[in-house]
């Protein structure tokens, strides 16, 4: 047989700020066509977490640092012969200009499918941007640069005022300034000379307050154009895409904006020569029709996820058939199933995007809402009017606002002042406060002059609100029971987006509920042995890809058992919201009246809640009182579990130990038992996810202190405080189970126990086995106590007597997927088999480890300006990478590495520390054979060389230093040091246990195998699994 | 609280929402169009004369209505004088809100004595007449009809609306050295504007006029225009297209006129079941295979197998195979059943009056 032709896809590793799950989703999508075009498909890509490394995805996954230096060895072994590199975000597409320019892509032969090195480079970078802007007689905000005061009033006055003056090379934006008239330049002028280094500085058209629109163009090697798609922000220029409101289609074009832009992203298209999909981005004058292009990326990115989901014009999927050369004609409208990819989506609905932020969780950050993203989540809303999908989005994002009005921000006391004072300051969800706004009468002009939001966008806002002060002309704008005071608002009915406004049946059934319809589309009833899949709804520190993965493994898994699976998500980035992967997806809130609502006209059999993190486990119990099947464990042992008192009952009851704990309604409850068991202590309310409001208390002080703040969070719970085992290891179970037998993975995290398990450094196999058998035992007798079926995650803490257990959750767990995949064992499939049969065996199996693996935290704290980069018991981090290898230093050190900035040190490391210092002062040992350590007088190493903190700074600013390990939180010594090596990309480790792995594992052999091939013994024929 | 509308179809539903617009009762034919915006376009395109339009966005009216633009006559933001659908049905009536409204939707369709319904499910609507094709349907906004039936004897199929959208004597746009004649079967003002760009006077005739008619005017080029309407009916146009196409001088024909083309050449015109009306639209060019994204609005067209033999396929739509355009360069035809000139649409096929431009520069 002749061998295949192999192609590589870049994925774009762990998620971080700006880089999301939308790339597992368009990631995917590649590797589905390149299966489908009879190709061997090969996925370099860190991100344990993601669907797309489901070793059923593509036919080899190598589990490693999406670098130039990774992807080369992946080439070297596998001889690609072609490579997409429009699948991974930025991270991919800047590996493969590397790989280009280092010759290495023309060295082995491979070819760049879809847009070329050159037509991307023309995109990407700033100059030859506006070159190729020129070329092609195309607009772009008019700037000069300048060397002088007089040079520089003269360029302004040639571009007319107000102009922003940037100061050139200066990082983050500093020194930048708005200048509404001459005057105003005149006198900012000075200080930016001053201030930039190059004497040279720049003056710009000030666009503040002008329309962001964007365009998604596909274009085949032929030139056929397709523009699929226009998004219009709500918020104004100036505010990152990311951060905004979206709102699909456009709402404010006329036919002459619109088609003038549509033309001129088909000319960027060209000026690039786009094979497959871009964006373009404009801005656009409110008043006139004059506009700028600001800026095109020649790849798959958030936007175009978004795009997908909002017209259901598969964009990733088109873009790789592009980049295979077929043309726009010769591919299929999935939707449809009739007609051709050659044509432009209309909308019979209105799709509204919203961030989410959770800029409460980072001590120091700026909370203002500005060009650069901050956002780590966003969800899209469907309806047939911008009211209802607006308030649907407001409840999806799930901050705990009923919608646009009658929550926390509507009833809450805030003077006029205070609420434009907030609208002003762009503070995240500016349509609360628009709403506030409109109750309190403060007129739409003097909103609008603070947020620079379309009138037509806040006439709507004061409609619904308007609406709710009269109860009258409620119907149709999706209030809530809660917000209605169960008033009737309308009737639910299901709706098919066809991408042609029902010029064409649909042959998939992606659908969304409205009350602004007369009918349904489909008929409901229809099927037999129906599941529902509930997604895990937006994502937030706490709940990523991982559950997306869960969701999706849950779905596919029980295609084996049901006669029809639904999905039931909202998140536009994934892939559970792919409508192509399950019989039905519904498109919609994850809420206890909307998920009933769906269930009345379907009457799914089941619905299964475990998938879908922490909204599945507080919805199970209520659902499960409303009469629907859970698809599992039952809800109300499941609440068991959840509720800490009933949990800790259990335990006690079994004989189960745990750490010390009380349920504390005051500061009294707490002094009790402090008294009794001392500190430290570990204070956090019932049911968290993420860590959030949970604290480790050290003296009185510091418990009330932050008692107070926690209180104030969440006034209907109790604090729960409990002892707090110091030094000990974390180790945890992820399991599946048939309701007496288990199946699952130990492991352990590398940092000490009280840094939160979604921060640690998690590794596998858990070596210490006195304690792993004890583990597994006590899992099998909740197992049978709690009769669960299904999946769970098990964590204990190991101290001198051995496991004391602290958390059961029974639902799929974060570390799921890196479970899985340490093995080869779908802990999901094995889950949906415990649910519907009985395993084959007795107790508890774990599969056998054949390699080590390695989980490592990706954290954003480069985006979140301000933030002081620490770990504890609060989770900040934003993703995950992992790998395996033959050692544990393999595995670590790549695991670590495919992290973002991490890279290994070439000039110098700075270790100090005023917590565990033996175990800081080893790593620096280490490392000072092979490179220079220098330690900080205010907490140094001994016998390393000390340097006062002003040095420590310069060395980092310059490069002398890059790489930075670190231990607990001493903000009052090193904020600045932390947060400069944050800024400038320099690695960051905080905590002293990884930072003495780490030194040991720089010297480790590393292996470069493919994802498979880890799960076979080293040198021995494989076991099949 | 707003009046009540209803809507009555030939297949015996009835709908109710609330009125807008003027207070008054039109019969039609129902048909829908996908385009997203462009309704100051769209409801002033004369080819919706007879036509009762579902727009399928839920929400209309979010820009206002411009005030009128013109330069030698001719209207550069709308397609011409006044409105022509019967009555437009909409999901949602917004307010109009951009820096050149001059009025709301409302305003504007109660100056010009239409009436409008929203409140509806166009979705559901739009899947009726795609199952069932287009159809006859009342729209009152003067609450229930007695006897909505009998409005709905008259049948699209029989009525000429040419007659009723078609100027009576000639009008003269512009001051061009050349005269483009346009045989003004409803034309909209986006294809005159397209004509005047490059130059040409452009002279509209009425679609009855004869060959003769026509070239005393010694016309560089002939278009003969989009129009509303059963092609089957013009028998004096298609008389006069047989007739000039024997001078050789470039003919252009849009839309209606591609249908009158096919007709004058022996070829066949068929009704369908309810049209193309969007602005969506991949059409391919199957001799340079280059494809383009245009603007539809016809209720009836040719398959390949109703082209007459003397003329080429040019354009077809891949999705249905309906026939795009036509070529027959002997006779320096060029015809497309789309819109090149858009408006509302894509700017994709404006290249097209640049060809018909360069045939007309070579003819003399």
């Amino acid at each position: 047989m002749k061998e295949r032709r192999k192609i590589l896809v870049i994925g774009s590793g762990p998620i971080k700020i700006g880089e999301a799950a939308e790339f597992d989703y368009s990631g995917s999508q590649a590797l589905r066509v390149i299966r489908e075009e009879g190709f061997e498909s090969i996925l370099v890509n860190s991100n344990v977490a993601t669907v797309q490394t489901s070793h059923d995805m593509a036919d080899k996954v190598y589990l490693m640092p999406v670098t130039s230096h990774f992807v080369e060895s992946v080439i070297q072994k596998e001889r690609p012969w072609g490579i997409m590199i429009g699948f991974g975000g930025q991270t991919a597409l800047s590996v493969g200009i590397e790989l280009s320019k280092s010759g290495v892509l023309s060295k082995y032969g491979i070819k760049v499918l879809g847009t070329g090195i050159d037509g991307i480079e023309s995109a990407l970078s700033r100059e030859k941007f506006r070159k190729t802007m020129h070329k092609a007689g195309l607009p772009i905000p008019p700037n000069a640069s300048a060397h002088s005061k007089e040079i520089a009033l003269k360029a302004a006055k040639n571009i007319g005022y107000p102009v922003m003056l940037r100061v050139s090379f200066n990082l983050a934006g500093r020194g930048s300034a708005v200048a509404w008239n001459e005057k105003e330049l005149a006198a900012v002028l000075e200080r930016a000379f001053a201030q930039s280094g190059s004497g040279e500085i720049l003056i710009e058209k000030y666009l503040n307050g002008w329309k962001e629109i964007e365009y998604e163009v596909v274009r085949d090697s032929m030139g056929n154009c397709a523009v699929t798609a226009c998004i219009e922000n709500m918020d104004p220029m100036g505010v990152h895409t990311g951060e905004s409101v979206v709102v699909t289609p456009a709402q404010t074009l006329d036919n002459y904006d619109y088609q003038e832009m549509r033309t001129a992203a088909i000319k960027v298209a060209e000026s690039i020569n786009l094979v497959g999909e871009c964006n373009v981005q404009f801005a656009l004058d409110p008043k006139g029709r004059d506009f700028y292009i600001i800026e095109t990326n020649p790849r798959m990115s958030r936007s175009s996820a978004l795009a997908s989901k909002a017209t259901g014009y598969p964009l990733a999927y088109v873009s790789a058939k592009l980049a295979l050369g077929y043309k726009l004609h010769e591919i299929r409208n999935n939707v449809s199933k009739s007609t051709s990819a050659f044509f432009e989506p209309s909308l019979d609905y209105i799709t509204i995007k919203i961030p989410r932020w959770d800029l409460a969780k980072f001590d120091g950050v700026s909370e203002s809402v500005s060009t650069e993203m901050k956002s780590i989540g966003e969800v899209m809303a469907i309806g047939r009017g911008i009211e209802e999908a607006f308030q649907k989005a407001v409840r999806m994002i799930d901050i705990g606002e009923p919608g646009l009005v009658g929550g926390a921000v509507y009833n809450s006391k805030m003077a006029n002042e205070e609420i434009l004072g907030t609208l002003r300051a762009r503070k995240p969800y500016w349509f609360l406060y628009a709403a506030k706004a409109f109750k309190e009468g403060i007129p739409l002009k003097e909103v609008h002059d603070a947020t620079l939001v379309d009138n037509f966008f806040l006439e709507k806002i004061k409609g619904v609100v308007n609406a709710y002060e009269s109860k009258k002309g409620m119907e149709g704008m999706g209030f809530s029971a809660i917000q209605s005071g169960n008033m009737a608002t309308g009737n639910m009915s299901i709706k098919q987006i066809d991408t042609l406004a029902g010029e064409w049946p649909a042959q998939t059934n992606y659908l969304y509920s409205t009350k602004k319809g007369m009918e349904d589309d489909i008929d409901t009833r229809k099927g037999k042995r129906k599941l529902l899949v509930l997604g895990a709804g937006v994502f937030r520190i706490g709940v990523s890809v991982e559950f997306d993965y869960g969701a999706v493994a849950l779905a596919e898994s029980a295609k084996k058992y049901f006669g029809s699976v639904s999905m039931m998500n909202y998140n536009p980035e994934t892939v559970s919201t792919d409508w192509d992967r399950v019989d039905k997806l519904y498109f919609d809130e994850l809420t206890g009246e909307t998920i009933t609502g769906i269930c009345e006209k379907e009457r799914f059999d089941s619905v299964a809640t475990f998938a879908a993190g922490q909204i599945g486990n507080n919805l199970s119990l209520a659902l499960e009182k409303k009469g629907i099947k859970l698809l599992g464990t039952k809800g109300s042992n499941i609440d068991r579990a959840e509720d800490r008192n009933k949990f800790s009952a259990l335990l006690e009851r079994l004989g189960i130990r745990q750490p010390n704990w009380t349920t504390a309604s005051s500061i009294q409850d707490m002094r009790l038992f402090i008294e009794r068991y001392g500190f430290p202590v570990l204070v956090r309310p019932s049911y968290v996810l993420s860590g959030s409001a949970m604290k480790i208390a050290n003296s009185m002080q510091e418990l009330i202190e932050y008692t107070e703040k926690a209180t104030m969070l969440s006034p209907e719970h109790p604090a729960i405080v409990s002892s707090f085992i110091k030094d000990a290891v974390e180790a945890e179970l992820d399991c599946g189970a048939d309701g007496r037998n288990a199946i699952g993975v130990s492991m352990y995290h590398i940092e000490e126990a009280g840094v939160h398990s979604g921060d640690a450094t998690i590794a596998t196999p858990y070596v210490d086995h006195g304690s792993s058998d004890e583990m597994k035992e006590i899992a099998l007798r909740l197992v049978n106590e709690l009769d669960i079926r299904g999946p769970f995650n098990l964590q204990f803490i190991i101290d001198k007597n051995g496991a004391n257990v602290i958390e059961l959750n029974l639902r799929a767990s974060r570390s799921m997927p890196f479970a899985s995949k340490s093995v080869g064992t779908n802990i999901i499939d094995h889950s949906v088999k415990g649910i519907l049969n009985r395993y084959d065996w007795n107790g508890f199996k774990e599969p056998k480890h054949n390699a080590f693996a390695v989980k490592s935290a990706q954290f954003s704290w480069g985006q979140l300006k301000g933030a002081y980069p620490c770990l504890g018991p609060e989770m900040h981090s934003t993703g995950e990478s992992a790998s395996l290898g033959r050692s544990l230093g393999s595995a670590l050190l790549k695991s670590w590495l495919g992290v973002q900035p991490n890279r290994l040190p070439r000039n110098g490391v700075l270790v100090y520390g005023d917590k565990d210092k033996t175990t800081l002062k080893q790593a620096a040992d280490i490392l000072s054979e092979s490179m220079t350590v220098s330690t900080l007088e205010d907490a140094p190493m001994h016998n390393h060389p000390t340097i006062a903190k002003a040095k420590a700074l310069e060395m980092i600013h310059k490069g002398n230093i890059d790489l930075v390990i670190t231990n607990n939180d001493m903000r009052a010594i090193d904020y600045e040091i932390r947060r400069s090596a944050a800024d400038l990309n320099i690695p960051l480790v905080l905590n002293a246990r990884l930072g003495l792995e780490l030194a040991k594992s720089i010297s480790a052999p590393m292996d470069y195998e493919e994802m498979k091939s880890y799960w076979k013994a080293n040198g021995h024929k494989g076991r099949k699994l | 609280m707003p009046d009540k509308a209803y809507i009555y179809l030939e297949d015996g539903t009835v709908l109710e929402g609330e009125g807008f617009g003027s207070r008054t009762t039109r019969t039609g034919e129902l048909v829908f169009t996908t385009a997203m915006n462009g309704y100051p376009e769209s409801l002033t395109d004369p080819s919706y004369e007879g036509n009762i339009l579902i727009m399928t966005h839920p929400l209309i009216g979010n820009y206002g209505v411009p005030a009128k633009k013109q330069s030698s006559g001719i209207l550069s933001n709308f397609e011409s004088e006044r409105i022509h659908a019967e009555a437009l049905v909409i999901g949602e009536l917004t307010k109009g809100n951009k820096w050149n409204s001059s009025m709301g939707l409302d305003e504007w369709l109660s100056s010009e004595g239409v009436p409008g319904i929203q409140g509806i499910d166009t979705r559901m609507l739009t899947k009726t007449v795609r199952n069932k094709g287009a159809m006859m349907c009342t729209v009152s906004t003067q609450g229930k009809l007695k006897d909505p039936k009998r409005a709905l004897d008259d049948k699209y199929t029989n009525i000429n609306f040419v007659e009723r959208v078609s100027p009576k004597k000639p009008l003269v746009h512009g001051s061009g050295k050349r005269n483009v004649v346009v045989v003004d079967c409803g034309v909209k003002h986006g294809i005159l504007q397209c004509i005047a760009e490059m130059g040409y006077k452009v002279t509209r005739m009425p679609y009855d006029s004869s060959a003769d008619d026509i070239m005393k005017e010694d016309p560089a080029g002939i278009v003969y225009s989009n129009g509303p309407g059963n092609p089957n009916l013009l028998d004096k146009t298609v008389e006069s297209f047989r007739n000039v196409m024997e001078y050789k001088v470039p003919i252009f024909g849009i839309c209606l006129g591609n249908q009158v083309a096919s007709l004058a050449m022996g070829g066949r015109v068929r009704k369908m079941k309810f049209g193309h009306r969007a602005i969506n639209k991949g059409v391919i060019d199957i001799i340079s295979k280059r494809a383009y994204i245009t603007t539809h609005n016809h209720g009836y067209a040719m398959l390949p197998e109703d082209v007459p033999e003397k003329a080429r396929v040019w354009l077809l739509s891949k999705d249905d195979n309906v026939v795009e355009g036509m070529m027959l360069k002997e006779n320096n035809i060029i015809t497309t059943q789309f819109h090149p000139e858009a408006r509302p649409g894509t700017n994709d096929a404006r290249f097209m009056f640049g060809m018909f431009d360069r045939m007309m520069k070579e003819y003399k």
